[in-house]
């Protein structure tokens, strides 16, 4: 049924999940539907990547039982799996350079597999790729040489294409590298702002075409935040996350008004690094 | 939980196919009436609409009756109920709430006879009986012909109201435009949905038709009986009822 030319994907999608919400893994859905059906791409995996607690932000549990959350609510899924590695890292990782570690690893991937069968692209082919990130254009990730590889791309809900203008948050350059080298896909609101914030940054919109948004017609914003201020007022949140997330959270109590001010007072890592590493 | 007053919520409507929207009135209403301290929610109960409701897109009460039972699997306090959609024909939605309140004073004068470890404040009180609705339902009692004004009167003066409310609705604005909600607000509780979640039914057989993902939106096991009987399938509006139009379009 696939054509055979179309572009592999693999979903990426960082972030604190803290805790994993039956809205995250609505994302990865959207997501895979929408390229699906753009005729040109097919998803063949999503990855959680879990943030460091190195992240530093307020109210953040530890790492692990973040993952095994994000585990627990995977295991229905036949695509959808959780990434240890960032979570892992004592210091925090930029966005770009996760992203950048899982292409890296599907290229390893499959230049093993290589050695195994016959068909499939010549060696090489890695350094190929490292030429491509460093001068990469839309040209050339809109008709990508790399078939067999899967292109690995960022996936995130519309507040992230937001916190692109945040002071200190992102660094230019890695905004650049992540729609350059990799791109986005970008769940949205019907009538939000993602189409003007792309207008308006011109790294953005010269590489319009390697940011896909996806629109979500109906509004799901089971954020986060809400799922833990509904804990801490002891108020339900069954059918909001999924039956095992529910269950670990109550068995460990892991969300409190002591586990909210964790990091309190503390600087965001990004901030903090970005801040000092900025030019005055 | 002493002395509190013991609540059995009802939930009429389509359930075309339950979601987890659905399941979340039921978690928010009891959550909003606990609050109160003056109830104690003892059992939530779902009641698919009759087939000759008429509505379209309806597929037949037996799967819709199957499918709430799959997602009431894992809940502990919430069940469905099979009566109304078994009658003969279309009811209002009062005659629902009366049918159940026998059925619970029955149970009740059950109870009182051997003590069945229960202490005597439990069983004395029959529990009240309250509709649980979206706020949606409210909206729908000033659509002229739609409810009958003496139904309106003794859901609210008899029973009770529940109404669930998301973010950046106004449910008091229905309230006081209408003399019999007003005259009888105390019996109507307003909970508000924390989370903003829009999705529907609707929504989720729109997307079954156009062969989207609906996983996370409602249970896993739901998702498998859609399925497994190729329900919502482009064109089941053709199997749907169309046998006839009720007046009363309420559920």
């Amino acid at each position: 049924m696939e054509k055979p030319e179309r572009t592999e994907v693999v979903l990426l999608a960082c972030g604190s999940f803290n805790p994993i919400t039956n809205m995250h893994l609505r994302l990865f859905e959207l997501a895979r539907d929408y390229m699906n059906s753009t005729g040109k791409y097919k998803v063949v995996k999503g990855i959680i990547s879990p943030v460091g607690d190195a992240y530093k932000k307020k109210g953040l549990i530890p790492a692990h039982h973040r993952v095994i959350m994000a585990e627990l609510a995977t295991k229905t899924s036949g695509w959808v799996e959780v990434d240890t590695w960032e979570s892992l890292q004592k210091e925090w990782v930029e966005t770009v350079k996760v992203l950048r570690h899982h292409q890296e690893k599907l290229e390893a991937r499959s230049c093993n597999q290589q050695q195994n069968s016959p068909v499939l692209e010549k060696p090489g082919r890695k350094r190929k790729w490292a030429e491509q990130r460093q001068n990469s254009t839309q040209k050339k990730l809109l008709e990508p040489n790399t078939k067999g590889v899967p292109q690995v791309k960022l996936l995130c809900g519309a507040d992230l294409l937001e916190s692109f203008g945040v002071p200190n948050l992102w660094k230019s350059e890695d905004i650049a590298h992540i729609v350059a080298d990799h791109g986005l896909i970008c769940v949205t609101r019907a009538g939000s702002d993602a189409q003007k914030l792309i207008y308006e940054s011109d790294v953005l919109w010269r590489h319009r075409r390697n940011i896909h948004l996806v629109h979500e017609w109906v509004p799901n914003d089971i954020s986060s935040t809400r799922i833990r201020r509904a804990l801490r007022r002891g108020q339900s949140i069954r059918y909001l996350v999924p039956d095992l997330v529910q269950e670990y959270i109550e068995e460990h109590s892991l969300y409190s008004a002591e586990s909210e001010d964790r990091n309190l007072g503390a600087t965001l890592a990004p901030l903090q690094r970005n801040a000092a590493e900025a030019p005055s | 939980m002493k002395n509190r007053i013991p609540v059995v919520l009802l939930a009429c409507g389509s359930f075309n196919p339950i979601t987890n929207m659905h399941l979340r009135l039921f978690e928010v209403a009891r959550d909003h009436l606990h609050q109160t301290g003056m109830y104690q929610v003892i059992e939530g109960i779902i009641s698919p609409v009759n087939d000759n409701y008429g509505k379209k897109d309806l597929v037949p009460s037996h799967h819709r009756v199957a499918m709430a039972r799959l997602a009431l699997q894992t809940s502990d306090w919430i069940r469905v109920d099979s009566w109304e959609s078994e009658q003969t024909q279309w009811m209002e939605t009062v005659k629902v709430l009366r049918h159940h309140q026998s059925q619970l004073l029955r149970s009740a004068t059950r109870v009182e006879g051997p003590d069945s470890g229960k202490t005597p404040s439990d069983t004395a009180a029959a529990p009240e009986l309250k509709l649980l609705c979206g706020a949606d339902v409210l909206k729908t009692f000033q659509t002229p012909n739609l409810w009958k004004d003496s139904h309106i009167q003794e859901i609210v003066e008899k029973f009770g109201l529940v109404c669930v409310s998301r973010v950046g609705h106004d449910p008091k604005g229905y309230i006081l435009g209408s003399p019999i909600l007003c005259k009888y607000q105390h019996n109507i509780h307003l909970a508000r949905e924390p989370v903003l979640n829009e999705m529907s039914a609707t929504y989720v057989r729109r997307a079954l038709g156009q062969g989207q993902s609906v996983k996370y939106l409602l249970p896993d096991s739901v998702i498998a009986y859609i399925k497994d009987h190729g329900l919502y399938v482009t064109d089941s509006s053709q199997k749907g009822r169309s046998i006839q139009k009720n007046k009363g379009k309420t559920s």
